[in-house]
């Protein structure tokens, strides 16, 4: 029993780690407010559903995922420095707009079914384990995915793309002295964010064999909240990177949750619930600040 | 193009610049404003507030458009270009030390940004390992021990360290133009003067043309080779070469006090 639900704490800890990273990259690294990840999220569910269909292989089908993700991203990203509206309105326009293509992906289902299809769960390197393993096959699949997406965004960031990418957050003015726009760096890091958000959710659907137009309510609480009580509670840990502490935040942010259920309350409240943690990590790392201020 | 190389290298030509446009408290700063800058040339600018000194480096930087007239670098019209484009020729120094370098990343990481300037921020290596050497030699150059420090995050340093370090980061590259925007005037007197010595030292080793943005007359009168004294939009004031080095501290003094007198305060 309580094996079970420490697997089930990871399984979903890890899928949600995927959004956490991507959300990393545009609120801690760009300091930018993304709201589009409520439209982005169940966007990778509904690639995914309408791929796997068509028999697309489902490995394939994460990096289309991710890349339906990016041009999302990148369109929040396009509303907010060519056009010039604020932050906060160019996710919701994207996530409202959202919707609407999330359905005409689906072919107007709210939700989509696939079941008995190929996914990345039961077919290949999932079918591949040895008999011991298959049972956990699922939480060794997100753990794998989790700890590709981190290195990769490890190395990414590494790069001299990446190292403007986190230069861009941090002073802007900077980028501009670096004769490059600072918008397009915005516009490259919301595409990641995206692109990761939207692989989470391809990966969510795989699990659950099917994708719900609905999935993507209370995401970027969620995923703010992933990454607020992560880079809070180990930034002390000198030797942690970014990602992991996303990481670790989406698991202890899922484990809270699970407990919460587990202890009897009511799933009707769990939006609720969500609300509430996020106010006190964001509220808790105000008082860890000494007052600081905290554009969250 | 036999005549670029006697053309100076910044003119602004017939410059118009009114801020706040439209409303009550319009006011026209530069008509019919003309400024050019010599190759080479280390010019030093002072000015009350609201003079215009500001203003000229943000026109020249591409920070404010000017309402007409137009501004050419090398000879070509930038007067229409963005200041992130114009940034690949033009290097900056501000006021506020926190704006030269990034905080969050380490010294190494911020010169290696630099180091790229003008070229593509692709998916290679952000710090190349064989420039290490060259960049400790760089930053020996500042005489601060950042040389040892090149892996601590340039949010911890001082002011005067910060600023010695936007310093050469912003001349690290090949620029035709540095601007220094009031660089000393957050700095404690000691770091005020070392980053001055710092100024005076690129600009001559790397023989920049420079222009500076200065509230201490005393530097305006010490360093560089042109001074120029901004009121209300116009240079009442520009000396350059051995009739700079006959003025005084005292003289400038005196042409404020008399402006002050004119305005009627």
């Amino acid at each position: 029993m309580v094996f079970g639900l420490i697997e089930t704490v990871f399984r979903e800890g890890f899928i949600y780690a995927l959004m956490a990273m991507g959300v990393l990259i545009t609120y801690k690294i760009l300091d930018f407010p993304d709201l589009s990840v409520d439209g982005t999220f169940p966007l990778g569910a509904c690639v995914a559903a309408a791929l796997i269909t068509l028999g697309v292989n489902p490995w394939l089908v994460c990096i289309l995922a991710f890349a339906a993700g990016a041009c999302m991203g990148s369109i929040t990203g396009i509303l907010h420095v060519k056009l010039g509206i604020t932050d906060l309105l160019s996710g919701i326009l994207v996530m409202t707009a959202s919707w609407s293509i999330n359905l005409i992906i689906t072919g107007g289902t709210a939700i989509f079914q696939f079941f008995k299809l190929p996914t990345i769960f039961n077919s290949g390197i999932a079918k591949a384990l040895p008999p011991a393993l298959y049972a956990h096959r699922q939480v060794i699949i997100v753990f794998l995915l989790a700890v590709i997406v981190k290195l990769a965004l490890d190395g990414f960031l590494k790069t001299k793309s990446g190292l403007l990418l986190r230069a861009g957050g941090d002073n802007s003015r900077f980028i501009t002295s670096l004769a490059h726009h600072p918008g397009h760096v915005k516009i490259l890091g919301l595409a990641i964010g995206n692109g990761c958000t939207a692989l989470a959710g391809c990966v969510l659907a795989q699990l659950n064999e099917n994708a719900d137009v609905n999935a993507g309510k209370g995401m970027v609480v969620m995923a703010l909240a992933a990454v607020i009580i992560g880079t809070g509670v180990f930034r002390r840990v000198s030797f942690m990177k970014l990602t992991t502490m996303a990481v670790c935040g989406a698991i202890l942010y899922k484990a809270c949750l699970q407990i919460a259920l587990l202890l009897g309350l009511p799933s009707i409240y769990l939006k609720l619930l969500m609300a509430v943690l996020l106010t006190l990590s964001i509220v808790s790392q105000k008082i860890g600040n000494k007052g600081g201020a905290l554009n969250a | 193009m036999h005549e670029k190389t006697n053309r100076p290298l910044v003119e602004l030509n017939h410059i118009k610049k009114t801020f706040n446009a439209g409303s009550v408290n319009e006011s026209l700063l530069f008509d019919n404003f003309n400024f050019s800058v010599e190759h080479g040339q280390f010019i030093s600018i002072v000015g009350s507030n609201g003079s215009g000194k500001t203003t000229l480096l943000n026109l020249i930087c591409g920070s404010l458009m000017p309402d007409s007239g137009s501004i050419l670098l090398d000879g070509h019209d930038i007067t229409k270009m963005p200041e992130y484009k114009r940034s690949a020729k033009i290097g900056r120094v501000f006021q506020d030390p926190s704006m030269g370098a990034c905080p969050s990343l380490t010294i190494l990481e911020n010169m290696a940004l630099a180091d790229n300037k003008g070229k593509h921020y692709d998916l290679s290596p952000g710090v190349s390992k064989k420039r290490i050497d060259y960049y400790r030699h760089q930053l020996e150059m500042l005489r601060l021990g950042l040389e040892d420090k090149i892996n601590m995050p340039v949010g911890l340093l001082s002011g005067g360290q910060r600023q010695a370090l936007s310093l050469l980061i912003s001349t690290l590259t090949p620029i035709d133009l540095l601007i220094l925007d009031e660089h000393t005037a957050a700095l404690d007197p000691k770091s005020s003067e070392n980053v001055m010595e710092l100024t005076e030292k690129f600009v001559r080793e790397k023989r920049l043309t420079a222009v500076m943005v200065t509230h201490n007359l005393r530097y305006a009168v010490e360093y560089g080779d042109r001074l120029v004294m901004m009121h209300k939009g116009v240079a009442v004031k520009d000396v350059a070469y051995h009739e700079k080095d006959a003025c005084s501290v005292e003289d400038l003094l005196k042409i404020f006090t008399e402006i002050s007198i004119e305005c009627g305060n």
